[in-house]
């Protein structure tokens, strides 16, 4: 059950935060809010201004909406987690579609009265954004605004923030809080959904944590970061990763001037070199989209590179297929784990040997060894604790930590030399969050280099032992852990120097 | 046409909940009832299982949903039975014995052209027929379903791969090439000749089915579309190739175009022969034992290959097994070949097994189409073809002895209708209110271009 | 579209280095020019090879000597490839493959039919070449409606067949083509009802589901011609016919204008659809919503559009419109109905629309190129003295051409992303 008889109250004109981990259910709440998904049982009550009275008590309606358009007639409006906005379309279609107008009698569509639409609440709200640029050539930040428009402009008197600072540079997230204390001070009641407690105390005006779809309790911004903390994981929680200090040996992998495409055809790598020794993590810090991605996958021969040296243990990869590569002692957890990570509709078992499949001990001369792949399977299933009543189960019918548990055993079942962690807990619960950062230090600690990517600032910090820092395609610093936050989070924002204009748009 | 880009794919862990799915759950309850407890029985055991929307149930009825139709159609066009409704209500009677003699007799007229005539069992149980009489049905039913197995394996394979393979059909034309040019081409003892001309089949039909997998390897043209037009380009080649001073039958008293004729020593051997049956007018040979021996072939190959494992891994998750490090293009071309060789082979039993053991412009019939619905019926499994092809191969045997009284299109028309209700398990539920099986409805999946 | 050609030009740059798609499509163009130029080459000079163009009127019928003009095509195509090649000069790509491509089959025509008392019937072959491409304009409208909304129409095929069947049989039995059209529309919209419910409501793969959905209609339009049809082709089937109408002034156009303004009333049906689906789908609210849909449809239903609705309803109009397709074949052609008559135009038609990239605009286009090559094919095939090509391989040109520009424009071109997949609600 992702949701559990919660209750949850917003009044007009505050900033309501609601605050949960990975999974506890808050997007699942909010989608129902919003009518994309219709509660097995309770209602929705939304108080507005009386239509004759507009100064009086607000009047009660109760709902159960069936769909979106219902949530947008009750005045609610909503920035997803993962954008609503049609790529190929305009900012102003984008904005426009579902309450389109029409010139005149002619049924065309009124373009212009969209733009300047647009353009007023732009003005109204200091949310700048070219109404007939395409989104998809809008950078995040820039499609979040027309997201925000989105809502505005619908009159909505509610607005829901699924997690939107998740792909905002530090600098961007001020912007958007300066945007949300202005909308309050309008009128608009905001819930802010979010998982990360700095942000969540200094813009909420009360905050409700839930935990395993239930509410845990209500709280003031002026509780403290730990108080949150414990409230929303349940337990006391190590912010930090147990480790020895490194001992960086030889370098396993030796980028230079790597430049790699993405599938629009900019250089997402642009000239990037990073150096990772044995012995030693290193931390890719950057906001999502700076080319982490495709970092990853030009080390793995996923992504075709265009110029640049890749060195691993000494030998040049720049040209190596990607069974060459993991034959030279690479592992990788790749960032989507549905997607590259695992066959879903494959068993356990399968997916253990999924890049050793034609290799011995599990086949030989092209015939797979039954014994051998169960014999593989039943051992990495207790060593890496993953929860399931056969191997012979599908991925599928896995919990997200419990298949990135099968990613992981796959990957450090043999001796590496280096390992690709990108993302590698995204979406896991706290228990297998820990469990795989301990195997990755352990993995270290055995002579591995690891390059760890993670668009989690605090994943990186507790896990690195050197912090590289991304945008834009470069690594434009390379800092200790120790670093003060608000430093790596300037140079996130592409910040190398004293000014700080880089990080607008 | 291009694979969805991983930022487009939202990720369903981040509001999924942590419990796990609940497919491990249910299907305790199925095993626990049969062993500890007694009390539902068989008979309520079984009720529930007729009534649960499982593989085999679905299967089932789609076989008898696509018979109602089929038996409605003969009775709306019919225009002596529609005759008989113009009056229905003055006299029912009239209406309802007339649609229910059309019915019956088309319907008896496929079971004993497909199976066994019961006219003539008592006849031959009297001592009037000869067991080639008797077994003739079965045979029939036997040499059409050998090139529909192979067929069928030959889209089924390519959709173990997550491939359509639209083209059997030009890749079961080159096979009925390959295997007639070295039937008559070349002058060899049997043990040599025989094998030679089915693997001529196998390796035109591969080279020719390989095609799209190239192309789609190489640009990503998608596989439906070069593979449906390579499809007519097979049809005119063969037009060309039948033509051809060195194939053309030199008998200039031919109605039509027609090739020399492929030697005795290359001709799939009968199997009432090799029984020592005499009965020179069952035709069923050989190719039924080499579709099911490729059938075997095939569920080996997917089971406890590695190949098989690299064809079901691209076939299911093409990123994730390219990120394993596997190369999907060459799997796409293998899986291509592989399916094309296995439709060539069913073009070769073809020439080699049906007489005239020539090439004509209609050599091939709809074979490789036909292969398309029995692959969905047979759910791509190896021997859900074979299962699939046998059904598949007696429909057509008995609609040849109902020709008289009913088009052949009605063949066509149930296989057709057989694999619709099979594609949409959600209608077959909807349809009989049948209950949901744990794990869900067996359901293709969409892919998009 | 515009803006797809600047990113992909860069892909291309990025991805492959020097070898750019236009410069692999420039190479290719070059050596076809240079074949072209030495087939030239090998052709006898002299008034004995020539060719006359007639555009129409006697008094219009020019003769040239044919070499040149073969020389001089090739020629074009090489210099074309070579700028392809070169990269330096910017030229507009489908244009220049376009006009390129035209030049080698030109020239390829001449040499063919280069004897003395031949005539290229240049109006006639335009007129042909629209006729031939009519069914496609149809079935790429009809495509284009159900994939821009996100519903893959693999069953064109069959929404011809049974336009066609319908068309005939209810033209002939009222004795009126208009209610055999009206008649196969609908008939093209139920097949597209069966797609749509299945689709939509059962969730079928629809790739799997277009290619079932063609071979139950193939059954049953052969079943039911078989039982109804056969014996009693007067009552049932019969060629009909629907005026020619010559649009006065432009009929007379040379060339073109027999082509465009003196047709039957298909023509004209086409070529409104064209631009009426066109604006329709850039410039409406329709449009707007149905182009969400088939992209983003979760986005769509966000903002309170109902997705499979409006996906059902675009459906049920392409299937109106392959329905047209279908009525084009047996009563726009006055023919009558016979098995299998489609002959895979529907599946044409589908890489027309991929070619046209998923535009109405574009599939006109395509449509047209692929009529040439099938005029073009019956054209050479019934030339007086024979063609120097087997008549076999003429027929495989329109399958040939539907390969290379599948695979050779596929990458460039981008399906609606939400194309072939199901919206269900979690």
């Amino acid at each position: 059950m992702a949701n559990d008889h919660i209750d949850l109250t917003v009044e007009p004109g505050e900033i309501h935060a609601l605050l949960g981990e990975n999974g506890a259910g808050k997007s699942t709440l909010m989608n129902m809010l919003y009518g994309l998904i219709t509660p097995d049982e309770g209602e929705i009550v939304i108080g507005r201004p009386d239509a004759a009275d507009p100064d009086g008590e607000l009047v009660d309606t109760v709902h159960r909406f069936q769909s979106p358009g219902d949530a947008l007639d009750a005045g609610l409006g909503m920035v997803h987690q993962h954008f609503m906005l049609v790529p190929v379309f305009t900012v102003a279609e984008n904005v426009i579609l579902g309450r389109e107008t029409s010139k005149g009698r002619t049924g065309l569509l009124d373009r212009d009265s969209a733009r300047a639409a647009v353009r007023e609440v732009s003005e109204r709200y200091g949310l700048w954004v070219d109404p007939d640029a395409l989104v998809e050539e809008l950078p995040v930040g820039v499609q979040q605004r027309v997201e925000i428009i989105k809502a505005l402009i619908s009159d909505c008197e509610l607005l829901i923030l699924d997690e939107p600072t998740a792909v905002l540079t530090p600098q961007e997230i001020n912007e958007l809080l300066d945007i949300m204390r202005q909308l309050r001070d309008d009128g608009k009641s905001i819930v802010f959904i979010s998982h990360k407690l700095k942000e969540v105390k200094a813009i909420a005006d009360r905050i409700t944590v839930i935990r395993r779809g239930k509410v845990v309790g209500e709280t003031s911004p002026t509780a403290s970061e730990s108080e949150l903390a414990a409230m929303m994981v349940g337990r006391d929680v190590r912010l930090t990763v147990e480790k020895e200090p490194a001992s960086p040996d030889t370098p396993v992998l030796e980028i230079s001037d790597l430049t790699v495409a993405d599938d629009r055809g900019t250089h997402a790598v642009d000239g990037l070199s990073l150096t990772v020794r044995s012995g030693e993590i290193v931390g890719v810090a950057g906001v999502q989209g700076n080319g982490q991605t495709e970092l990853a996958e030009a080390i793995m021969a996923l992504a075709p590179t265009i110029g640049g040296t890749i060195r691993i243990a000494g030998d040049d990869m720049a040209h190596a297929k990607t069974h060459e590569i993991i034959e030279a002692g690479v592992g990788y957890i790749p960032e989507d784990r549905s997607l590259d990570g695992l066959v879903r509709d494959f068993t356990i078992a399968e997916n253990l040997i999924l890049n050793r499949y034609n290799r011995p001990p599990y086949a030989r001369r092209g015939v797979l060894n039954a014994a051998e792949i169960q014999r593989r399977a039943a051992d990495n299933i207790e060593t890496f604790d993953v929860r399931t009543q056969s191997a012979d189960h599908t991925a599928a019918s896995l919990s997200g930590g419990n298949q990135q548990k099968v990613i992981v055993a796959r990957e450090f079942s043999r001796p590496l030399k280096l390992l690709i962690a990108a993302q590698p807990t995204r979406g896991v619960d706290v228990g297998a969050m820990e469990f795989i950062h301990s195997r990755i230090v352990a993995e270290r600690d055995s002579g591995a280099g690891v390059l760890v990517i993670s668009s989690e600032l605090d994943e990186v910090l507790a896990l690195a032992d050197r912090v590289a820092v991304m945008y834009d395609g470069k690594i434009i610093a390379e800092v200790s852990p120790d670093t003060p936050r608000d430093e790596i989070g300037l140079l996130m924002a592409g910040s190398t120097g004293d000014d700080e204009e880089a990080a607008g748009d | 046409m291009t694979e969805p880009k991983p930022a487009e794919k939202p990720e369903p862990d981040d509001t999924a909940p942590v419990t796990p799915a609940p497919e491990t759950a249910p299907e305790r309850p199925a095993e626990e009832p049969a062993d500890q407890e007694r009390r539902p029985g068989f008979g309520s055991l079984f009720l529930r299982y007729v009534t649960t929307a499982n593989t085999v149930m679905v299967t089932l009825y789609s076989f008898l949903l696509a018979m109602v139709i089929g038996a409605v159609l003969i009775i709306v066009s019919d225009p002596a039975v529609r005759g008989t409704f113009t009056y229905f209500f003055s006299r029912p009677t009239d209406a309802l014995s007339a649609s229910w003699t059309a019915v019956s007799d088309a319907y008896a007229g496929l079971f004993a052209g497909a199976i066994v005539n019961f006219t003539t069992l008592a006849e031959f149980q009297a001592g009037e027929a000869t067991i080639g009489r008797l077994l003739s049905p079965i045979s029939e039913t036997l040499t059409y379903a050998a090139p529909l197995i192979l067929a069928g394996l030959a889209v089924g394979l390519a959709f173990q791969a997550g491939l359509f393979n639209i083209g059997a059909q030009g890749q079961v034309i080159m096979g009925t090439v390959g295997a007639a040019l070295i039937g008559f081409g070349l002058h060899l003892p049997a043990y040599l000749h025989l094998p030679l001309a089915l693997l001529g089949g196998a390796i035109a039909g591969g080279l020719f089915g390989a095609i799209p997998g190239v192309l789609k390897a190489w640009s990503g043209a998608h596989e439906v579309i070069t593979s449906i037009m390579l499809n007519y380009v097979a049809l005119s080649a063969l037009g060309w190739i039948i033509t051809n001073e060195f194939v053309k039958d030199p008998d200039p008293n031919k109605q039509y175009a027609i090739s020399k004729p492929a030697d005795e020593s290359s001709l799939l051997p009968r199997l009432a022969g090799m029984l020592g049956i005499d009965a020179p007018g069952l035709r069923a040979n050989l190719g039924i034992i080499v579709a099911i021996a490729a059938a075997a072939l095939v569920a080996w190959l997917l089971a406890k290959s590695t190949l098989g494992f690299r064809m079901r891994a691209v076939g299911l998750n093409a990123h994730a097994s390219r990120t394993a490090g596997m190369s999907v293009p060459n799997t796409y071309i293998t899986s291509m070949g592989g399916a094309g060789a296995l439709a060539g082979l069913a073009g070769a039993t073809l020439v080699l097994g049906i007489s005239p053991h020539a090439l004509t412009h209609g050599v091939a019939g709809e074979v490789g189409f036909d292969g398309i619905t029995v692959a969905l019926l047979g759910r791509a499994k190896p021997w859900g073809v074979v299962a699939a092809g046998l059904l598949f191969g007696a429909l057509r045997a008995g609609a040849n002895t109902m020709q008289s009284t009913l088009p052949l299109d009605m063949v066509t028309l149930l296989q057709a209708l057989i694999v619709i209700f099979i594609a949409a398990p959600a209608l077959v539920k909807a349809m009989l209110h049948l209950k949901v099986p744990a794990g869900g409805l067996a359901t293709t999946t969409a892919k998009g271009w | 579209m515009t803006t797809i050609d600047v990113a992909e030009s860069a892909e291309s740059t990025a991805l492959h280095g020097f070898w750019t798609r236009s410069r692999k499509v420039g190479t290719v163009l070059a050596v076809l020019g240079i074949a072209v130029f030495l087939i030239g080459l090998t052709m006898t000079a002299g008034a004995e090879a020539s060719v006359r163009f007639n555009l129409t009127l006697p008094e219009a019928a020019a003769a040239f000597p044919a070499k040149p003009v073969v020389l001089t095509l090739g020629a074009v195509a090489v210099l074309l490839g070579a700028l392809l090649l070169t990269g330096r000069v910017h030229l507009p790509f489908g244009l220049t493959v376009g006009v390129a491509v035209a030049a080698v089959v030109l020239a390829l025509l001449i040499w063919a039919i280069a004897r003395p008392g031949n005539t290229l019937q240049i109006d006639t072959v335009l007129k042909g070449t629209m006729l031939l491409a009519l069914p496609l304009i149809f079935g790429s409208l009809s495509g284009v409606l159900c994939e821009r909304s996100g519903i893959i129409n693999v069953g064109i095929e069959g929404q011809f067949l049974a336009g066609a069947f319908t068309g005939a049989l209810a033209g002939t039995v009222t004795g009126s083509p208009w209610v055999g059209i009206l008649a196969a529309t609908v008939a093209g919209a139920l097949v597209t009802f069966v797609l749509a419910a299945l689709a939509i409501r059962y969730v079928v793969d629809q790739v799997v589901l277009g290619v079932v959905l063609n071979l139950l209609v193939l059954g049953l339009t052969g079943f039911l011609f078989d039982r109804i049809m056969k014996d009693n082709e007067s009552a049932t089937n019969l060629a009909m016919r629907v005026p020619e109408w010559q649009i006065p002034i432009l009929s007379d156009i040379p060339a073109i204008g027999p082509a465009l303004f003196g047709q039957n009333v298909f023509v004209y049906l086409a070529l409104v659809l064209v631009a009426l689906v066109y604006v329709m789908l850039f410039h409406t609210r329709w449009g707007l919503r149905t182009r969400a849909v088939g992209e983003h449809p979760v986005a769509a239903d966000t903002v309170g559009i109902k997705v499979n609705s409006l996906r059902f309803r675009n459906v049920l109009i392409a299937g109106l419109v392959s329905g047209l397709g279908g009525a084009f074949l047996t009563i726009g052609e006055a023919l009558p109905f016979s098995e299998n008559m489609t002959d895979g135009k529907g599946f044409i038609a589908l890489a027309v629309l991929i070619v046209g990239r998923w535009n109405p605009i574009g599939g006109l286009l395509g449509a047209l190129l692929f009529g040439f090559a099938m005029q073009i094919e019956q054209f050479l095939s019934s030339v007086p003295g024979g063609s120097p090509v087997p008549s076999e391989f003429l027929a495989m040109l329109p399958y040939l051409v539907t390969i290379v520009a599948v695979a050779g424009l596929i990458g460039r071109v981008r399906a609606p992303a939400a194309d072939g997949k199901p919206y269900t609600k979690a």
